[in-house]
């Protein structure tokens, strides 16, 4: 085989000896192993519970017997059915820390025009049953072993909230922050559950004495500074503009990019 | 059928052009990728294709804009359910590439990488006879870095995450080797008609 390489004449010549191969590094493998079968089978859940978070979201308990199990951070495919055979579906994070109840809890915002969304946030009761597979994709699923930066906005704190929950279920050692960007104190979803381990940023309105404004490099700066052994693994989630804006905190404040793991609505 | 009380969903619209389980998603176009948008100039862009052909040859920027201007005009399909209608990306029909490297007729398969190290793989079938392109124009502006500018792989006819943004080479193989996601779960090829989202769909 002979190399041959088209470059602009202009431009410097190419490293003597190799070829021009990009140095790539994503590394962010997956975590685990998935499971092609959970994946590829609708179950039957049914409706036990729906919680109010803010005014925007709830939470919708579902009972799923044969759920194969979930790590924190992967989601599930949900299907709506109308009488005329039509479907809806929709990916959704797992809220829930897996344990062994038979159930998983979801926590949806209410979408405007969204009709997924807006049918359980407006006509969804307990005993209603819809459809579902999963758990889906490894590459956010965090297993408990690594430590853990969390960075989320709005509910894209959903499936840190099930790291954080395993974490607090099983007692883990490993160091676990959450970075949570919010509107306002009432628009933080699970309030009430947040510890010691969360610090709340919030963009429009704030309690009194706290700051109001964007996540900054200040906020992420002393968290990286804890220099937990081994690195943190970063998971950031919500919108594009969000994980653009917080991932460009972070490798700017040093973290490696190979291990900054991004979900973004869409 | 298991019929969900109450859900009438949508008004329904009689398109063909959109497959099984996905909706509309109008004028929006998610950004889902799953890992840091890279800085990445024009300057510092190239495109290799090695593996089974019987010249391995790199592109760089103005290299790539000297083969054959192609264009897409038509739809796309994301796994996570939205399609998008009638957009147009620019740039060189991946067939112009494949002139220059001449593919080994033992070479099936593709893995597509990108400068960031995300890769996929395809069918080296799925590649060819005019059904994907590398493009570095969207709506007749540059492509935004977040759709994968300054050039990325586009092969329409399958789930968009088989069109590698930030592409930065093919590697032809005579076996099929799974990609990022492939190795998270996902369908192997990814034909949006036959709803392939998952392994084992």
């Amino acid at each position: 085989m002979t190399e041959t390489a088209t470059t602009n004449p202009t431009a410097p010549p190419a490293p003597a000896g190799g070829p021009l191969v990009p140095a790539t590094r994503f590394a962010v493998p997956g975590r685990i192993e998935v499971s092609g079968r959970a994946a590829t089978v609708w179950q039957t859940a049914t409706l036990t519970e729906i919680r109010r978070e803010t005014p925007r979201t709830a939470t919708f308990r579902l009972a799923v017997p044969a759920w194969a199990g979930h790590l924190p951070g992967q989601h599930l495919m949900l299907r709506l059915t109308a009488p005329d055979g039509y479907t809806a579906q929709r990916h959704y994070s797992l809220a829930s820390a897996p344990d062994d109840s038979g159930h998983v809890e979801l926590t949806l915002d209410h979408v405007p025009g969204g009709e997924v969304s807006g049918w359980f946030h407006t006509v969804a009761r307990p005993g209603d049953t819809v459809e579902v597979r999963g758990p889906l994709s490894g590459f956010f699923a965090w297993p408990g072993d690594r430590p853990a930066l969390l960075i989320g906005a709005g509910s894209g704190v959903v499936p840190l909230m099930s790291m954080v929950r395993h974490h607090r279920l099983r007692g883990l050692d490993v160091p676990l922050r959450l970075l949570v960007s919010a509107r306002g104190p009432e628009e933080l979803i699970y309030a009430s559950e947040l510890g010691t381990e969360t610090t709340p940023v919030f963009t429009r309105s704030a309690p009194q004495g706290v700051p109001v404004g964007r996540m900054a490099a200040a906020h992420v700066a002393p968290l990286l500074a804890e220099r937990p052994s081994g690195g943190w693994e970063a998971y950031v989630c919500g919108s594009n503009a969000f994980a653009e804006h917080a991932s460009r905190l972070l490798v700017a404040a040093g973290q490696p990019v190979e291990r900054i793991r991004i979900e973004r609505f869409g | 059928m298991n019929v969900t009380r109450g859900f009438t969903g949508r008004p329904r619209v009689d398109n063909p052009g959109l497959p099984p389980g996905q909706y509309d998603a109008g004028e929006d176009w998610p950004v889902l990728s799953a890992e840091v948008t890279p800085d990445l100039a024009p300057a510092d862009w190239s495109f290799r294709i090695d593996g089974l052909v019987e010249r391995p040859h790199t592109w760089d920027w103005d290299a790539a804009h000297t083969l054959p201007e192609s264009a897409y005009t038509g739809d796309i399909h994301c796994v996570t359910g939205w399609s998008k209608f009638g957009v147009r990306f620019g740039g060189v029909c991946l067939d112009a590439f494949f002139d220059v490297v001449r593919p080994h007729g033992s070479a099936t398969h593709a893995v597509a990488y990108s400068h960031t190290g995300y890769t996929t793989n395809l069918p080296l079938a799925d590649l060819t006879g005019g059904q994907a392109w590398i493009v570095w124009e969207y709506g007749g502006e540059p492509l935004p870095s977040e759709h994968g500018g300054p050039a990325r792989l586009i092969v329409p006819h399958l789930y968009f995450w088989k069109s590698a943004k930030w592409i930065a080479g093919l590697t032809l193989l005579d076996h099929d080797e799974p990609g990022f996601w492939e190795r998270n779960g996902y369908h192997e090829r990814g034909n949006p008609w036959e709803e392939q989202r998952y392994s084992g769909d």
